[in-house]
């Protein structure tokens, strides 16, 4: 794209070719109303109040490109005219609640009716009844609504549910005479409002993945968070800028805090907030805020037996829901006092790291979730998208639908919502352990097979044959026919019989031999029908091409292998790789921690289980704090390492404490954010330095990004057949978590409170005479438990899953490192 | 704006400070025991006591004999707060919105909110921390509902502050309400004679 120059109320600026108008000033510091836009999602032209002139013409800055050496004015009387009448037809039967609405305060139609100065209404049309509606999580309230529509922009262009969308709203017609009399964008916004209201798609309530971003989105207080209702009012609370401590996709969140009650002074998060339009949440950040660890004090002496238990340990077992800092010291102690650091998870990323670096020459991967907002073609390969990471779900469906893209989806278990995204998106339900065909498949498919290593190419060629198929075609063909027609003579006045020919052109199907490639990988991976058509309409002028590898790639018995694999992908082919890392910090723990295969004979657990157990959850033998009551950092799947600071406090000692009792000397924890090793990409700044917001031009302004460090490799670039025998058949479960659910932090907060079980798909209930509610034993090769089976209707296939959010259910304990694993399943 | 002469920090003769002529402080013993004596036999104390005795034997004195009598009050006064109640149904007025706890320049007011039954919103505690308040009457003037006024009770004397700022003591009880005894209030924030003519109406289509 070019850089540009257009001319904004005589303010000279700089943008790119093509950009809106409306961003291009934003970025700018020039002030345009608009009600209806969502940065990174479709124009609505719903609101219509954004309206300038652009060379002398009237335009929507929302959708009208920026052209070089336009000029722009925002503000003529026509268009004031037509911002005032358009701000007093939103004021019309909108309720005068704003004494107890939740939005007043931060309410867009507040904050314009003042700056266009509505102090009179004009028009006037019968009000309807619209009562309330529940939608479990969210709360509606018609009456509030203004018809914007972000909530349905947001959910069908960035979130991908499409559960929203408009139906009649009933009532009567505006009254004529205001065509004549009002502005001619004014009228025409309030037909358009006067027609439709919001409603779900599955009926009376939301069927969807309960992001809760169409409440973040709302300008008024028509979609709120049922929770929040009525408890607190925006002014009040003091945003603490975070990242949201779930996943590994690090949003930037603002804690809202407050005092509890009148009788409770300490602060309380009422609610989390985002800046909507330049990231956006899952329903485990948005609603899963409340995980901390409450009414700790200083217990000296359990300080004490902390202290004489690690003297006693030879063994640090930990999870990755922990800050970039606490790591660090972890990693000292080792260094110290020779503790084995037990982390499966992180260290099976670690050695995917390790082993992609050995052929790519690169510490990290290439790509981010922005390079993945920005393609055009998404591949996902070894992830369950939508619950392992929600915001790579929502990076890949906003790339499809804005930017006129199309994806490839590869995982065993077969996920509605990704194909609820698109009709360009396919789904390879591949059989569990063929992971790696997938990415043989990225290979043949993407690879410049000139530049290939020739082992590689002459293997994948083994999987092309050619083969006679009989396709159908129609072919236009001349017919004559003789036709009888009934003339009039004239002489006679007689009707005579005359026999005439007719040539016609007719279309035929013929049946026709023809010589096609073959791809066995196709059905190695269980291709849909005919996909290799399908893949060439997709490719039609693709430009920006991005890779996301998840989990399964990992924990993956030939692990090794498949890393080698993506780094070939990442060499060979136009795609730049996003490797999705497990939890909120497994890439930062990786990078930081010298981890250990096997544990010792004693070992300390920090939020997992050990002979004696740290816990911010509240249940071990020393209380810590919660990632919501610390400062420090974490590192997302973005590389980018994210300050996040303390929401509610904390009475007790911490991970920094025990450190310094066993002889280091840091008064904070975040003393360790600038000893964070630089060798591995990290940079040796001071916590209080980080930054952590967005520039208004969309610029992400967070913590820094992670270098990546040049790795010397030996050149070797051979990757190992696969075996199609060790494809898993039916009969298999998964590890995952369902939506909503991350660990057991996400399951602490109120709003999420669940009880973990065996999730299954509809189909796989029926087909094994499965009710939702029955006791059913669980039983792998490593072991078996008894769960209830709970339905899931955001899954379909014949594979259940098991959480591992629910610390009651040890579910790990039934797999073999790999996330799937052949089980049984019986009614109990 | 107009800058105030404050910046001369340095005070001296030619500042605007000036000083009151006092007699030096006695410094020796014998220098403090003449003014003593001075003072206790020079009779100084009657010319004060004088006007005492005089008002004594007048018979016809102005005194108001608090506390058994008072002085009323002016209708703008503003001492210690009420919530009043709607006369017609008998609920409270107050909407919990939140305005006075954002205009309180003391911070002292707090309330809690939430969603009731019938799905209004309740405040369910209320109270005025009369420690810091220093009755502005900010308050009262931004309430939207006149929910929050002025009482005329200036009487704070108690054995906790706390006694005159919980909720159940400033809203008015159900029967004062039902006997007429709620007193509306004419201070800050009332609304004042015509202010129907003021205001322009909304236009409705029904």
């Amino acid at each position: 794209m070019n850089e540009i120059t257009i001319t904004i109320d005589g303010k000279s600026v700089q943008t790119q070719e093509g950009e809106f108008i409306l961003n291009a000033a934003r970025a700018n510091g020039v002030f345009i109303p608009a009600i209806c836009y969502l940065t990174r999602c479709s124009p609505t032209l719903a609101c219509r109040i954004c309206l300038v002139e652009a060379d002398g013409k009237q335009v929507y800055a929302c959708n009208a490109k920026a052209k070089e050496g336009m000029s722009v004015i925002t503000s003529t009387s026509t268009i004031e005219d037509e911002k005032r009448a358009i701000m007093e037809v939103y004021d019309v039967n909108h309720p005068l609640e704003c004494g107890v609405c939740d939005q007043s305060g931060e309410c867009e139609l507040q904050n314009y009716t003042l700056e266009l100065a509505v102090d009179s209404q004009t028009y006037s049309i019968p009000d309807t009844f619209k009562p309330v509606q529940d939608w479990g999580l969210i709360h509606y309230d018609p009456a509030l609504c203004i018809m914007c529509e972000r909530c349905i922009t947001v959910c069908k262009d960035m979130i991908g549910d499409g559960a929203l969308s408009t139906v009649a709203r009933g009532g009567e017609n505006i009254d004529a005479a205001f065509k004549e009399s009002m502005p001619k964008d004014a009228y025409a916004m309030w037909n358009k409002l006067n027609k439709s209201l919001i409603a779900p798609n599955a009926g009376d309530t939301l069927d969807c993945t309960n992001c809760g971003e169409c409440t973040s989105v709302c300008p008024v207080g028509a979609l709120v968070g049922t929770d929040y209702q009525y408890s607190a009012n925006a002014w009040e609370h003091q945003q603490i800028p975070a990242t949201c401590a779930h996943c590994s996709a690090g949003c930037q969140i603002s804690y809202d805090i407050k005092h509890t009650s009148i009788a409770d002074p300490d602060d309380k998060i009422y609610r989390v907030k985002n800046e909507w339009n330049y990231v956006s949440l899952c329903g485990s950040g948005r609603y899963g805020y409340d995980f901390q660890n409450t009414n700790v004090t200083k217990d000296a002496a359990k300080f004490d037996a902390a202290i004489a238990a690690f003297k006693k340990a030879d063994t640090i077992s930990f999870t990755s829901t922990i800050t970039n800092e606490e790591a660090m010291i972890l990693q000292r102690l080792k260094e110290k006092f020779g503790y084995r650091l037990i982390n499966e998870e992180a260290r099976a990323f670690k050695s995917f790291l390790g082993s992609y670096s050995a052929v790519s020459g690169q510490s990290l991967y290439s790509g981010n979730l922005k390079e993945v907002h920005e393609s055009d073609f998404v591949v996902s390969i070894g992830s369950a998208l939508k619950t392992d990471n929600p915001n790579a779900r929502f990076a890949m469906n906003n790339a499809i639908s804005m930017n006129k893209g199309a994806g490839l989806y590869f995982h065993p278990i077969n996920d509605p919502v990704i194909n609820d995204m698109s009709k360009n998106v396919t789904q390879f339900n591949h059989a569990a352990m063929m992971e790696e065909a997938a990415l043989y498949l990225m290979l043949d498919l993407f690879g410049d097979k000139t530049a290939m290593p020739s082992e590689i190419v002459s293997y994948l060629a083994t999987f092309h044959s050619t083969k006679t198929v009989t396709i159908e075609e129609t072919i236009d063909e001349k017919v004559t026919e003789t036709v009888m027609k009934k003339v009039l003579n004239e002489e006679t006045g007689v009707e005579e019989e005359v026999s005439e020919e007719v040539t016609k052109t007719v279309k035929k199907k013929v049946s026709k031999e023809v010589e096609v490639d073959d791809n066995r990988l196709y059905d190695l991976l269980n291709a849909p029908a005919s996909f290799a058509d399908t893949l060439t309409k997709y490719l039609a002028k693709k430009e920006k091409f991005a890779l996301m590898v998840g989990p399964d790639l990992y924990s993956h018995p030939n692990s090794v292998n498949c890393a080698r694999l993506v780094a070939l992908i990442e060499k060979y082919t136009a795609f730049n790789v996003t490797m999705i890392p497990n939890l909120s910090n497994t890439l930062g723990t990786a990078l930081i921690c010298d981890l250990d295969t096997s544990a010792g004979s004693y070992t300390i657990g920090y939020n997992t289980a050990g002979n004696f157990t740290l816990s911010a959850l509240g249940n071990g033998d020393l209380d810590m704090p919660a990632i919501n009551q610390q400062e420090g950092t974490l590192t997302s799947i973005d590389k980018r390492v994210n300050p996040t600071n303390v929401a509610v406090g904390f009475g007790g000692y911490t991970l920094n404490d025990i450190a310094n009792a066993l002889g280091f000397n840091e008064a904070l924890t975040v003393n360790y954010t600038k000893q964070l090793p630089v060798n591995a990409g990290f940079q040796a700044v001071e916590f209080d330095t980080l930054p952590n917001y967005y520039t208004n031009a969309g610029e992400e302004v967070r913590g820094y990004v992670l270098t990546s460090i040049s790795v010397t490799v030996n050149g070797d670039k051979s990757v190992t057949a696969f075996h199609e025998s060790a494809a898993m058949g039916n009969g298999i479960v998964y590890l995952a978590n369902p939506v909503l659910q991350f660990t057991p932090f996400t399951a602490k907060a109120h709003q999420l409170k669940e009880t973990g079980g065996l999730y299954a798909s509809a189909a796989f209930m029926s087909a094994n005479g499965i009710n939702e509610g029955d006791r059913v034993r669980v039983k792998t090769a490593q072991g078996e438990i008894v769960v209830n089976v709970i339905a899931d209707g955001k899954i379909d296939g014949e594979i259940p899953y098991l959480p591992t959010f629910d610390t009651q259910i040890n579910s790990g304990a039934l797999f073999d490192g790999y996330r799937f694993a052949t089980v049984s399943i019986q009614k109990v | 704006m107009h800058v105030e002469p404050f910046t001369d920090r340095n005070v001296s003769e030619h500042s605007a400070y000036y000083y009151v002529d006092i007699e030096n402080y006695p410094v020796t013993g014998w220098d403090k025991f003449k003014q003593v004596v001075k003072r206790s036999l020079k009779g100084e104390l009657f010319v004060g006591l004088w006007v005492v005795m005089r008002e004594m034997i007048k018979f016809d004195i102005h005194t108001v004999k608090y506390p058994l009598e008072k002085l009323p009050i002016g209708p703008r006064y503003r001492a210690v707060h009420k919530l009043l109640r709607l006369w017609e149904s008998g609920f409270e007025r107050c909407i919990g919105c939140g305005l006075c706890e954002k205009i309180c320049i003391s911070d002292c007011i707090r309330m809690d909110t939430r969603i009731d039954e019938n799905s209004r919103k309740e405040v369910t505690e209320y109270s005025i921390n009369l420690g810091r308040c220093i009755f502005c009457g900010y308050c009262a003037e931004v309430c939207p509902e006149l929910a929050i006024v002025h009482g005329g009770r200036y009487e704070n004397a108690s054995e906790q502050r706390a006694h005159f700022v919980i909720k159940d003591d400033m809203l008015t009880p159900l029967d004062f309400l039902t006997a007429g005894q709620q007193e509306e209030y004419p201070g800050f924030g009332a609304i004042t004679p015509h202010e129907d003519e003021r205001v322009s109406k909304t236009p409705l289509a029904y």
